[in-house]
Parts: C-alpha cells; sequence; structure tokens
C-alpha cells in the first residue's frame, strides 16, 4: 500500500511535468500543424533566463518575466524564419525547427558555457512538504504541479471563454473564414506559437531548479514530449493531458516491476537455458525497459490509432 | 519537382555516366594523402546512404528520423559476417559482404517498413524517430550481442587474398568502396525510372489521386522502403569495413539520422544528384570544419537555417536554376551581380566569423590566454579594437550585401520573366 | 610527509639519469585524441587543458629524459570512427604517442586500431596512452602491447571499494544501481565479486538499471531502493544520471551512504551542492586537497584556467613517460614501450606505482574521498561550490590489484 501510494504520487507528479511540457506543443500542433522540434529548446531557454534573471532580482519575478521573454522570442522566431517556409510545406516547416534547436543549443552554450548552472530553488520552495510513510515529498515538486494544473485551467477559460479564444478555435479549423472575416489569421499564428513557446519556457523556469540545467536537458526530455503528443492525439488538449498522466504513471509503476521475460516463460513452466545475447534478452527486465516504454506506446498507437487517444485529426 | 534528370540524349547521359567512373577512378591519384584517401572513402558509401535517405524522403515524400537503424543494422551484420567467415574460415571474400549489409538491411525494412509506412507525414516521421530511439535503447542494453561500449571490431584482411588484393591498404577498400558507389548510383538511378520509382513519386505528390486508379498507396511505400533499406545496409557495411570497427551507440545513433538528414536536404531534395553534393558536404564539414573551427555546429545551423529559409531545393536546386539560366543564355548579365554578393558576403562573413570566433575564445579557451588566431590575424579579445571592428566588418558588409542583394534579385525576376516569354513564345510556336 | 618523499625522489631520479641524455632537448608531439566540441565538451577540454598544464610544469622542471612535451589537440567529438580518422592524421604527421581516456567506446576500437596501425606501417610506430577508460577489457581480453592505461579499471576500483568496506560494520543492506551499458554492467559484476570476497555477510538487496541518460526522474527508483530496506548505494553513474539519483534521494528524504565512482567529473559538484548536506563518498584514484606538490599543480591549474584539476592520471602518465624515454635513452616509441612495461615510478599519491607488464595496466593506489563542506584542513572549494572531496582513506596498491587474463601478442615474438 505504501509503494503503490507513494508510486503513484510520483508518476502523476512526473506526468503533470509532461504535460506542462507538451501542452504548447500540442497548441501549436493543433494550430499550425507543424510539429516544433525547437520546443524542448524553448524548455531549455526558460530555465536558463529564469537562471539568469532569479540571480538579478530574485526567483519570483523570473517565473513571470522569463517565460514571457521566451514567448517573445518564439514570436520573432515565427515572424522571421517560419512564416517564410510555411508556403513550401510540412516538411520545411519542421526542417526550420529541427535547425532552430541546434542553433538554440550552440548559443545557450556559448553564453552559459557547457557545465550545470547552478540554478537552484528560491528558500519557499525547498525542503519537504509533508512525509508519507515515511518519504518526504518536495516542495518544489508539489509546485510544479500545482502550476500545470494552474496551466491547464488557464489554457482550457482562455480558449472556451475568450474572444481570442473562439477566433483560434475557428482559426484551428476554418482559417480562410476567419481570415475572410476580417480577422488577422497570421498575426494570430504568431500569438499562438509564442504563446506555445511561452509555455514550454514556463514548464522550464519550474522545472530547471527541480531538476538540473545544463545543455544537454533539451535532448533528455525533447522525443518524450512528440510521444506525448503523438499518444494523446495530435491537436487534443485533453488527450495530452491524458496521455501524459498515463505515461507518468505506467513508467513509475513499470520500475517495481522487476519480472523479466525469461522468468514469465519460467512461470509458465519453459524452463530456457540460454547463454550469451539471448540469456540477456531473456533476463531484461520490465523496469529496465520502462523509459523506453512510451516510444512503444507511440509506434504501437501510431500502427492500430493514428488519431491518437483523443485526437481529432491525423497527420 | 522532379527526381529524375531530364531524359536527354543518349551521349549526354554517356558523358555523365563516365566522368562519374573516371572520377571516382582519378581522383585517389590526384589526392593521395592518407587523410585525403580516408575522406574519399568515407564521401563513396555516404553516396549510397544519402542517396538511399532520398529514396524515403526526397522520392517519396517520407521523412524519416530514423535511418540510422538500417545502415547501423547493415554494419553490425556486416561485422558478425566477417568475424563468422574468419572463424569458421569460409571462404567468401570481403566484396560479397556489403551484399550481406543490403541484405540485412531490406530484411529489417520489412516488418519496420510495413508499420511505418501506412501514412506519410508527420505520422511517418514520428514512428521513424520512435524505432530509431527504441532500436538503440535495446542494443545499449545487449551489449553481449551488440559488443557494448568496446563495439565489435574486424580485420578485414581475413582469408585468402582475392587476386592478389587483401584490402590491407586504404587504397584498396577505396576502390572496393568506389566500385560499389559507383554500382549502387546506377541502380538508384534506375530505380527512378522503372514504374515503381515513378509511381511512389505520384504517391508522395498526391496519394489520393494514386488511390483512386487503383493502386495500393502503402505497398508502394513499403516496397520502396525495403529498397532503400537494402541500399542502406550496403552503405552501413562499408563503412564498418572502413572502419573496421561497429559501435552501437554510434551507429544506430538519433544523432548519425539527424546528419542524414541534414545533409542531404542541404545537398538537395529534389533532384537525383543532391544527396551526392550532400554526402561530401557531410565529410567535409565533420572532418575539415571541425579542425578549423570550434564553433562549426553553429555555423552548420545558421547554413541550414537559412538553405531551408530561402534555397529548400538545397545546393542542388540551385545549381540547376544557374544551369537553366546560362541555358537561355541570361546567365552572363549576372555574373558581375554574383561576384558582388561574393566580395559583400565574404566582407559581413570576416566580420561575422571574427566576433563568433571571440566569443568561443573567451567561452571555451580563456586558459590560453587572451589572443585567438583568427585566418593568421591574432585578435586580443581582451581589447575593444577588435571587437569594434569586427562588428563594423559585420555591419558594413550585410548593409552592402543588402544593396548588391536588390540589384540582384531585380535582375534575377527580369530574366525569369523573359524565359518565361521565351517558352510561351516556342509553345505557341508549336 | 609523502611529498618530500616524492621530492626526494625527483631528485634522486634526476641525479640518476645524469648522463643519459640522449633524447634531450628533443620536443615529442602527443596527440590528444578526444571530444572537444559537443555533448562532453567541457570534461574533453578541462582533460586537454590538465595535459597541457602539466606538460608545460614537467618542461620547466623535473623530467628526467629532458625532453619538451607538446600536446597537440585532435577533437574527435566523442566518435570512436572520427578518432581513428585522426589516429591516421596523427600517424601521417609524425606523431608517435596519441592519448585518450573519455570513454572505452573510444578506447577500444582505438587501441586494436593502433596495433593494426603499427604492424602495417613499421618504422610509423604509435603509443597510445589511455588515461581515463576503465573497461577492463582493454586490460584483459582485448589487451595490446601498445596500449598502456594510467587509470584504474573497474575490476580495481571496486576491489578496491569493497576493502574499504570490509572494516564499514554499519553497511549490511547494498542496493547496486547502474547504466544499462557495458559500464554498469561491469561495475555491478565486479562489486558483486568483490563483496563476496571482503565481505560475503553484506546482502545485495538491489541490483538496478537505468536506461542510459533517458531517465528524468528518478523518484520511483529512489521509492524502490527505500522498498528494499537498503542502508547503502553503490552506483558507477555519470552525468545527469547521478545527479538527480542524488537528487531524488534528497528530496525524498532517504539519506543513506551513496558510493560512487564519477563524483567529481565535471559539472557534477555543481548540482550536487544544491541539495543538502548528502553522504556521497567517491571511489578514485585521488582527492580533492593535496598539500605540496600535487597542491601547487590544482592551485595552479585553478588560478591559470578557471577550472578544477582532477585528472591527475596525467601527471602519472607524463612521469612515467619521461622516466621511460630516461631509461631508454631515446624517444623511438619502439624502445620506450619495452621501456615502460614493467616500469617503476612514484606517483601522484607518493606511492610506488608500477605499470605491470603482463597486461599494461598501471598498479596505483586509490582514495576512498568524502563530500563535505569546506574547512581548515580540507579548504579546496570544487567548481566555487564551498564543498571538497576530503580524503577518507588510502588503499595501497597492492589492495587495489587484480588478476589479469590478458595474452598479449608482443612484437618479435
Amino acid at each position: 500500500m505504501e509503494f503503490f501510494t507513494i508510486s503513484l504520487l510520483n508518476g502523476l507528479s512526473y506526468g503533470l511535468l509532461l504535460f506542462m511540457l507538451s501542452s504548447g506543443l500540442t497548441l501549436i500542433f493543433s494550430m499550425m500543424g507543424v510539429l516544433n522540434f525547437a520546443h524542448a529548446s524553448f524548455y531549455m531557454l526558460g530555465a536558463y533566463l529564469a537562471y539568469l534573471i532569479s540571480g538579478v532580482v530574485g526567483y519570483w519575478p523570473a517565473l513571470i518575466v522569463a517565460p514571457i521573454a521566451v514567448g517573445l522570442l518564439g514570436a520573432l522566431f515565427e515572424q522571421v524564419c517560419l512564416r517564410r517556409v510555411h508556403k513550401f510545406g510540412h516538411v520545411p516547416e519542421l526542417l526550420v525547427t529541427f535547425g532552430l534547436s541546434y542553433l538554440v543549443l550552440e548559443v545557450v552554450q556559448l553564453i552559459w558555457g557547457r557545465a550545470v548552472v547552478p540554478y537552484g530553488l528560491p528558500e519557499q520552495l525547498q525542503g519537504p512538504l509533508f512525509s508519507i510513510y515515511g518519504t518526504q515529498f518536495p516542495k518544489s515538486r508539489a509546485f510544479i504541479m500545482l502550476v500545470a494544473v494552474l496551466m491547464l485551467l488557464s489554457i482550457w477559460l482562455v480558449l472556451t471563454r475568450t474572444r481570442i479564444g473562439y477566433i483560434i478555435q475557428a482559426a484551428l479549423t476554418h482559417p480562410d473564414t476567419v481570415e475572410a472575416l476580417g480577422h488577422n489569421v497570421p498575426r494570430v499564428f504568431m500569438l499562438v506559437f509564442g504563446g506555445g513557446a511561452a509555455l514550454a519556457g514556463l514548464a522550464g523556469v519550474v522545472a530547471g531548479n527541480t531538476y538540473v540545467t545544463e545543455p544537454a536537458m533539451a535532448y533528455a526530455v525533447g522525443p518524450i514530449i512528440f510521444v506525448v503528443v503523438v499518444v494523446g492525439g495530435m491537436g487534443s488538449l485533453a488527450g495530452a493531458f491524458l496521455a501524459s498522466l498515463l505515461i507518468g504513471v505506467i513508467q513509475t509503476f513499470a520500475v517495481a516491476i522487476d519480472r523479466s521475460l525469461g522468468d514469465l516463460l519460467a512461470g509458465m513452466g519453459m524452463q530456457v537455458t540460454a547463454s550469451g545475447g539471448l540469456e540477456q534478452v531473456l533476463r531484461l527486465t520490465v523496469a529496465q525497459v520502462a523509459p523506453i516504454l512510451p516510444y512503444l506506446f507511440m509506434v504501437l498507437i501510431l500502427i492500430f490509432r493514428p488519431k491518437g487517444l483523443l485526437g481529432t485529426r491525423e497527420t | 519537382m522532379n527526381a529524375v534528370a531530364k531524359p536527354s540524349m543518349p551521349t549526354a547521359r554517356l558523358v555523365t555516366w563516365g566522368g562519374f567512373a573516371a572520377l571516382l577512378v582519378v581522383a585517389p591519384l590526384l589526392l593521395s594523402s592518407s587523410l585525403a584517401l580516408n575522406i574519399l572513402s568515407q564521401i563513396g558509401y555516404l553516396i549510397i546512404i544519402c542517396l538511399s535517405y532520398n529514396m524515403k524522403l526526397g522520392q517519396g515524400g517520407m521523412l524519416s528520423f530514423g535511418h540510422a537503424v538500417y545502415t547501423g543494422l547493415g554494419s553490425f551484420a556486416a561485422v558478425i559476417a566477417i568475424n563468422y567467415f574468419s572463424n569458421h574460415n569460409i571462404g567468401l571474400p570481403l566484396v560479397v559482404v556489403p551484399l550481406v549489409g543490403g541484405l540485412v538491411g531490406a530484411l529489417v525494412a520489412v516488418p519496420l517498413g510495413y508499420v511505418s509506412t501506412k501514412k506519410a507525414g508527420t505520422t511517418f516521421a514520428m514512428i521513424s524517430l520512435g524505432i530509431g530511439e527504441l532500436v538503440v535503447a535495446i542494443a545499449m542494453m545487449l551489449p553481449d550481442v551488440f559488443g557494448g561500449d568496446g563495439g565489435i571490431s574486424i580485420n578485414r584482411t581475413y582469408g585468402q587474398p582475392l587476386l592478389g588484393v587483401t584490402f590491407g591498404p586504404q587504397i584498396q577498400v577505396y576502390y572496393l568502396i568506389a566500385v560499389y558507389c559507383f554500382v549502387c548510383t546506377a541502380l538508384m538511378f534506375a530505380f527512378t525510372g522503372t514504374p515503381l520509382g515513378r509511381m511512389l513519386n505520384a504517391v508522395r505528390d498526391n496519394p489520393e489521386r494514386v488511390a483512386f486508379i487503383g493502386f495500393n498507396t502503402q505497398l508502394v511505400r513499403w516496397y520502396s522502403f525495403i529498397i532503400s533499406g537494402f541500399f542502406a545496409g550496403i552503405g552501413g557495411a562499408l563503412a564498418a569495413i572502413n572502419f573496421e570497427i561497429f559501435n552501437a551507440a554510434d551507429a544506430l545513433s538519433g544523432l548519425k539520422s539527424g546528419a542524414y538528414l541534414l545533409f542531404t536536404f542541404l545537398g538537395g531534395v529534389t533532384f537525383f544528384f543532391g544527396p551526392i553534393i550532400g554526402a561530401i558536404l557531410m565529410v567535409l564539414a565533420s572532418v575539415l570544419l571541425s579542425e578549423l573551427t570550434s564553433a562549426w555546429l553553429l555555423y552548420l545551423g545558421f547554413v541550414f537555417l537559412i538553405m531551408v529559409m530561402y534555397a529548400p531545393g538545397g545546393v542542388a536546386s540551385l545549381i540547376m536554376v544557374n544551369v537553366r539560366m546560362a541555358h537561355f543564355g541570361k546567365l552572363r548579365r549576372l555574373w558581375g551581380l554574383y561576384g558582388g554578393l561574393l566580395v559583400t558576403g565574404v566582407v559581413m562573413m570576416l566580420g561575422v566569423a571574427a566576433l563568433i570566433e571571440m566569443i568561443y575564445h573567451r567561452q571555451l579557451n580563456a586558459g590560453a590566454g587572451p589572443v585567438v588566431q583568427y585566418l593568421g590575424v591574432p585578435l586580443d579579445t581582451g581589447a575593444v579594437t577588435p571587437w569594434l571592428g569586427a562588428a563594423a566588418l559585420a555591419v558594413v558588409g550585410w548593409a552592402l550585401m543588402e544593396g548588391v542583394r536588390r540589384r540582384f534579385a531585380r535582375a534575377w525576376s527580369t530574366a525569369q520573366e523573359e524565359i518565361e516569354s521565351e517558352i510561351q513564345a516556342r509553345g505557341a510556336l508549336q | 610527509m609523502r611529498t618530500t618523499f616524492k621530492l626526494v625522489a625527483a631528485c634522486a631520479s634526476l641525479a640518476l639519469a645524469g648522463g643519459a641524455f640522449a633524447q634531450k632537448g628533443e620536443t615529442v608531439k602527443i596527440a590528444m585524441i578526444e571530444g572537444l566540441s559537443g555533448p562532453m565538451g567541457n570534461v574533453g577540454t578541462n582533460q586537454f587543458k590538465s595535459w597541457q598544464y602539466v606538460a608545460s610544469q614537467l618542461n620547466a622542471t623535473e623530467n628526467p629524459a629532458g625532453v619538451k612535451f607538446e600536446i597537440v589537440p585532435m577533437d574527435s567529438k566523442s566518435s570512436p570512427q572520427e578518432a581513428l580518422n585522426l589516429l591516421k592524421s596523427a600517424v601521417d604527421q609524425g606523431i608517435h604517442y596519441v592519448t585518450q581516456g573519455n570513454g572505452s567506446n573510444v578506447a577500444i576500437p582505438l587501441a586494436e586500431a593502433v596495433g593494426k596501425s603499427n604492424e602495417r606501417n613499421p618504422g610509423k610506430e604509435v603509443i597510445y596512452i589511455n588515461y581515463a577508460a576503465v573497461d577492463p577489457a582493454s586490460t584483459n581480453e582485448k589487451c595490446n602491447y601498445w596500449h598502456f592505461r594510467f587509470d584504474a579499471d573497474t575490476t580495481m576500483k571496486m576491489a578496491a571499494l569493497t576493502s574499504f568496506m570490509k572494516d564499514q560494520k554499519d553497511i549490511h543492506n547494498v542496493y547496486l544501481l547502474n547504466q544499462n551499458y557495458s559500464h554498469g554492467h561491469q561495475v555491478s559484476k565486479y562489486f558483486k565479486e568483490g563483496i563476496q570476497r571482503n565481505r560475503p555477510d553484506v546482502k545485495i538487496v538491489g541490483d538496478d538499471f537505468v536506461a542510459l541518460g533517458q531517465v528524468k526522474d528518478f523518484a520511483p527508483y529512489v521509492a524502490k531502493i527505500k522498498a528494499a530496506g537498503a542502508d547503502t548505494l553503490v552506483t558507477g553513474n555519470w552525468g545527469q544520471d547521478f545527479t538527480l539519483l542524488v537528487k531524488a534521494m534528497n528530496d525524498a528524504g532517504l539519506h543513506i551512504p551513496i558510493y560512487a565512482y564519477y563524483a567529481g567529473v565535471s559539472g557534477t559538484p555543481t548540482a550536487l551542492a544544491q541539495g543538502k548536506d548528502q553522504e556521497v563518498y567517491q571511489i578514485a584514484y585521488n582527492h580533492s586537497n593535496y598539500t605540496g606538490r600535487m597542491g601547487e599543480l590544482m592551485k595552479g591549474f585553478k588560478a591559470k584556467n578557471n577550472d578544477d584539476f582532477y585528472t591527475f592520471s596525467v601527471y602519472n602518465a607524463l612521469t612515467a613517460l619521461s622516466d621511460a624515454m630516461a631509461k631508454a635513452k631515446s624517444t623511438d616509441p619502439v624502445k620506450v614501450a619495452a621501456a615502460l612495461e614493467g616500469l617503476r615510478f612514484k606517483g601522484f599519491n607518493g606511492e610506488d606505482a608500477q605499470m605491470r607488464s603482463t597486461d599494461h595496466q598501471l598498479q596505483l593506489g586509490m582514495w576512498i574521498s568524502k563530500w563535505q563542506k569546506v574547512d581548515a584542513k580540507n579548504s579546496y572549494s570544487l567548481e566555487n561550490t564551498g564543498y571538497t572531496f576530503a580524503p577518507v582513506k588510502y588503499l595501497e596498491p597492492f589492495v587495489a590489484s587484480t588478476p589479469t587474463t590478458c595474452q598479449m601478442k608482443r612484437p618479435g615474438k
């Protein structure tokens, strides 16, 4: 029971972090059909900018300023680069974000060096929030969960209760009609891209000091975000939420399963004696395979249900 | 978007292919240093790999982030085969081993291709990414099978010499690679003219229409995927023979897939010979550029970004567009403007590169003192003058280049309009 | 005490080398084939600067052979294939000594390539100095006459660690957590062998592997460690896999001692320092608080490069090379290799270090050191964090020594 509760808590908090990272990507993708390869780079930028700003004015102002800065950079990129490439199709759009991710990595390394930067937690977020069965649950993780839930609520509110939200939703499916009605659709695109980038930046601000801030953080988290978006369903925010929680919880619980294929066969009464390579395959436990389970999910979903769990559109 | 060379007179074709073959034969005699031989060998098998990649991307519209799976498993098959042959004294010579790699690449592409090719576009790209990550992660977990950190090494001089050739010296390996390069290029070129190749183009352009006329788009994609996997496996096997080592984490990695993508795109995906240029660029960038400057990744990122934004057809399309100009006799008037672009561009680049090098030096090499050698000129990063000078150079160069660029754009569009009206006139005559 | 001993020994060797200066004044180029850009770039750059610095120190002062060492950097981008290209380039340039250490994925193919090249190109022989790659295979089944290893391999480190644990009476339940590739598998295997010999009463309550560089959230693993009732954690993890693990343990309030391999490498101290005091021990050939000659070296390096010096094996390597060249009265790699194997010299820990002839593995002493705040006695602050690795126990070379299965093919035999 103890292990179950703790694992559930851990799984939920990890899942909510994944959601924070992928919400912006889902928005951008549903809006513009662009799978933004540089999304994890915006995440990294958020963390580094927060490190910079919190060194000057403290953490709490950085929490507001850094995501806005990242959002502005995202909007700038959309204006200068992405818009140009839009007419060439989806593949060049993907490639231009791919190129951006290389550039952002190099520039970050140029400015802050290649080593870990000491971006630390503020006083108020250090230490445990509560203890459960003797294991502490840190304040910083609870804070991440809080920010993630607030993020979900606010996005939902903006999209369904404000005028700009209506326009965005309409432009999702009928951009030409919306433009014909007199709205500046390219500007809306820029807004959405900037907004998505800002969300990634916010994730970076809160996760950068809970985990580690270094140049490799973008590549460590990049592929997983795509998995979440694809599994959840391209174009569905609720799907992304569901998928992140699912992946977070399953990956966390999988770590606890120390059974391997060999054990399974033995349990079914088949004693397999093998050596070398085959033995290693049989000895792979579920726990060891846990970090790559998300990729397995993604491939399976794409084969059997390309729309994703709650997706509304394909490709 | 034509991925096939225009069908022209047989002599022109003979000249092109003959020239290609002659170049392959003669190159190592002209550039005979050990480093050059190495570079040529790498270009040789990378041409095969990039062309096989373009079979998916340029001809099929399938953007793959996991091509390294097929090249890597081809390498793996090669080292396993060579070790098996030499341990069991089987008389199969080294020249056969790349075919083994190709077969394995194709075999792996059968199931993986089946699941990948159901859809094209973004779905395909994501599946390829997922499969790529899966394969490399699993390979790392099974060091007994895939050789682990130290990798699996081979001795390519195993067995009996074939007609006196042991494949020990690099020049012999180069010629092996060159022969395979020529044959595979010819085969892949021939593929573009086959019905399957043409259908692949059709599927890329308009899959719905293809389905309407009764072809199964998934089958077309799947077969092409398998053929692409075959050639990828051959390329990977030659790479393993060249370096006599297979390392799972390196050969199967997402970084390698990314590099194939980047350079094939830079070379040009819309023309058949584009990936050949891409392969040459890949080797030159990673071997030579990285020795010149520590900022090479930054330059690469910039170049890639500019290329995607302004010339998505790659270097090949830039060449072909100018060839077309020349064909209509309009290129002559652009020479002066090209020259102007070059000069102002170089000025700007000198300034920008100086700034970048100085920043990199301060960041990475502070311990070696503040002076950085830039093209033979020592710049003191501690003083203000070099910074101001470089910035001024960059700004002035950029301003001048903008001026020339506008004139160039005007001249270019005038020339284009003239060409269009000429074509229409010719059409009207018929 | 140890340092004065070393100074005396240095003077003695200088005096002994008196008449044998056939190679005096020569410049010996050493090609450093290492990943200087890319993900491991900062570690590689630190090591390059370490080679440069130690070389410049030895060029100026104690150098029995009287040669000048010049370090030529070659960026392999951590790719084995690139490294092999660069080896060919080095051979072309007439360089006879190459060095590398960051990654056995490069070290093993490089050693083999060196062997093949030396066989195929007589007169252009190259000696390969391995200063940090610790896969035991390099001095066992894949041993090579031209390869010399100056770091302790995993078998030695685990032998030393388990020997230390013999006297730690409060260790009963050990949890092993390692990265799921060769290195992690080896740490696990050799630790289990070693603990069986030294403390058969210790229970291994967990033997887990995490996919390399993939795990973002270590909380589930920490929950597992706790559920298993472990009182000690042993890990060979490096980089993010180590720092995130320690953070997660801290967050969950699991305060058990951690015995680690690579806790002192670039970037890790900064990440460690952000948590509260954790009980981290390091098994390595050095600690962070030397006095005497080594202390001067650390301080001088810090002043010049604003970075920490931790690759002490470089000092051993250059000292040994120099001694070997003096002994062989030449810089010819064939003669130097023959002089280098079996060579005894004073290591940087003051010990009697020996380059074992059977497998070309240096027999050297090891340290257990502890992560703690700087104090009067241990004042060197790592990466300006205010923390350091203070020495706890020194283990003599014979304690760390392990047997070998190497059947080396020697040239001409």
